[in-house]
């Protein structure tokens, strides 16, 4: 699939091809797009995400109390804060690593960081993209990274909802943690903006219901983009090649 | 009253022994976390310095922490603590009255300017320039920066003071406001808590006693040694959090067994003070201890954290009460069924795009 060929020897192709598919199959239709590091990324983020807001719902509003023993040989709700807290450090350090994967990776690596808002182009875009999820535009375009709706969601949602958690989240670690430990010493200025942890506890919990808002959608549109767009989304996420599925232009 | 007697002196005058006394440093040094070293330091400083004028005020507040300090349940706080410090004027305590009370604070702002401590017990209203609390004729905000002028330091004792309390409560119809927003010039020790914790109290005075200077605070200016932990991190019901043991209603079998109260609202988790460590009325018991959760109490903002009896707290900001789960699922709810709704138009276009395909086709 890399490497572009235009004669297909007949030993080469597969027994169900039909003569009218041939021009299609000997055209490479596919472009590498997101290289391992940010798939592993995604995939190691989107566990996490999943842990986090289980085991962060039951700590809000923990589970009925259980009886499996004397409380010295039971420590439910305590595995549940020793997964979410978990989880949180293994997202806080891929976080970590994808930005720094946004420097030394190619550039669509970098999609996720920033919004070109002064590019009138792009916001052109944004508002064709608003018409085609609204049924107005016929035919949606190509993209061989994110679209720009995609890119503003992604945005607002992981890299800005993802730093919020992060700090907010790292913050309450640091009240266990004690203070002069080292998450008391890099996030336990936060406690300085609200004060009253409870304040914090609250934030950081609408936090989880913004992140599911946006699992919510990204899965829904990943999903109808893969069936009515022009091309590949869902195997992209995993192959990191982006096929394309007809040769018009834009 | 001579101003030249030492602490020490005051004591043996009062007919306390040195054995006493020096049982009296000991512990002393050890509620503030010192070890035994410190000791005979305590003592030097008792028996050498003479003793620290402070004018003690009261804004909008109820006492409470009057009430508290006075039951110093340190051997020998009640009497001593009271002859400790110069208290040279207190409404609560003082045995002068009107014009006469007056009169002794401005001959204490005189006497000691630049070297007494101001402590602030409650907190200056500033609607309506200050007339919701009048102190001697003038509001009490005119009072507290008078005295303030000359202070070394100021102490703000109790929620009120440190963080404004039940007055300052939404809306706060009458502006209640801390100490730290009024006084900005003056560096302020608070002392959280409604009331503080008695040893608390006496604790951080000695401590200021003692080595001149304020104790170590933490980021909200609290002194780090009674407030630096949470009621949680030192609860005896600790273990039965971690095991997920929770009393989930005020009479079920759980509460009797003394499970944690989490559930039930408790706000330990949240609250930095000494109580699950020092106790209350001479180390009896503390809220959790009598199987009621903690209400946070020593937090900024208290009362306006939901109910004390919900783990979540109710947000107004949408409108209505509800909390965050409330709220995330309301919106998570209307976003999945936008996302049903459009994921059936898009199969029902695309079904009508692949008829019109054919028949065009």
């Amino acid at each position: 699939m890399a490497t572009p060929t235009t004669n297909i020897a007949a030993h080469e192709v597969a027994h169900d091809l039909a003569p009218e598919d041939l021009a299609t199959v000997s055209r490479q239709t596919s472009i590498y797009v997101y290289e391992a590091p940010v798939r592993m990324w995604h995939w190691i983020n989107a566990a996490a995400i999943v842990v986090l807001c289980i085991t962060g719902y039951f700590i809000g509003s923990p589970l009925p109390s259980m009886q499996i023993g004397e409380a010295t040989d039971q420590f439910v709700f305590g595995y549940i804060r020793f997964a979410h807290f978990a989880a949180g450090w293994i997202l806080t350090i891929g976080f970590l690593g994808r930005i720094y994967w946004a420097f030394v990776g190619n550039h669509h690596a970098r999609q996720l960081f920033y919004v070109p808002v002064w590019k009138l182009e792009f916001w052109r875009e944004v508002i064709f993209e608003i018409r085609w999820y609204l049924f107005i535009a016929k035919a949606p375009k190509k993209y061989v990274g994110h679209n720009p709706l995609a890119q503003l969601a992604m945005f607002f949602f992981i890299t800005l909802g993802v730093s919020f958690m992060i700090v907010t989240g790292m913050a309450l670690y640091a009240e266990g943690a004690q203070q002069g430990s080292l998450t008391d010493t890099l996030f336990g200025w936060v406690h300085g903006l609200t004060w009253n942890s409870q304040r914090l506890h609250t934030l950081h919990h609408l936090g989880m219901w913004w992140i599911v808002i946006f699992m919510i959608v990204h899965i829904y549109v990943a999903i109808r983009e893969d069936i009515m767009s022009r091309q590949s989304i869902v195997s992209t996420m995993i192959s990191g090649h982006r096929t394309f599925k007809d040769d018009r232009e834009d | 009253m001579s101003q030249i007697e030492t602490f020490y002196e005051v004591m043996r005058r009062q007919g306390i022994t040195r054995r006493s006394f020096m049982k009296y440093c000991s512990l002393t040094a050890s509620a503030l976390g010192l070890g035994p070293a410190f000791v005979p330091k305590i003592a030097h400083a008792m028996e050498t310095k003479p003793r620290t004028p402070v004018i003690w005020v009261n804004g909008l507040e109820c006492t409470c922490c009057s009430e508290s300090f006075i039951r110093g349940a340190h051997p020998l706080a009640k009497d001593v603590v009271l002859s400790m410090i110069s208290l040279d004027y207190s409404h609560v305590l003082m045995a002068a009255a009107g014009h006469a009370a007056e009169a002794a604070l401005e001959e204490a702002i005189e006497k000691y300017k630049g070297n007494y401590i101001l402590a602030v017990e409650g907190n200056p209203p500033l609607n309506e320039d200050g007339m919701f609390c009048i102190v001697g004729g003038k509001p009490f905000v005119e009072q507290l920066r008078h005295v303030a002028a000359g202070a070394k330091a100021i102490i703000s004792w109790g929620a009120c003071a440190s963080y404004g309390c039940v007055q300052a409560a939404s809306p706060n119809p009458t502006r209640a406001t801390p100490v730290h927003k009024v006084i900005t010039d003056k560096p302020i020790i608070k002392v959280p808590g409604c009331p503080p914790i008695a040893e608390v109290m006496t604790g951080v005075i000695t401590y200021m006693l003692t080595f001149d200077r304020l104790p170590e605070l933490d980021r909200q200016g609290r002194p780090a040694m009674f407030y630096g932990q949470r009621i949680h991190d030192k609860c005896y019901r600790r273990p039965h959090f971690d095991a997920g043991q929770f009393v989930e209603a005020w009479d079920d079998d759980n509460a009797r067994k003394g499970y944690c109260l989490y559930k039930m609202g408790c706000k330990g988790p949240t609250t930095y003070n000494a109580c699950s460590t020092v106790g209350w009325n001479e180390g009896t018991s503390f809220p959790i201890q009598s199987g009621h959760g903690c209400i946070g109490c020593s937090e900024d903002g208290f009362w306006d954290q939901g109910g004390f009896y919900n783990r979540l707290t109710n947000i107004k900001q949408f409108g209505v009460e509800a909390n965050a789960d409330q709220v995330g699922m309301a919106a998570a709810g209307v976003v999945g069924g936008a996302v049903a709704v459009h994921a059936a138009v898009s199969a029902l276009k695309r079904a009508q795009k692949k008829t019109q395909d054919k028949v065009e086709g």
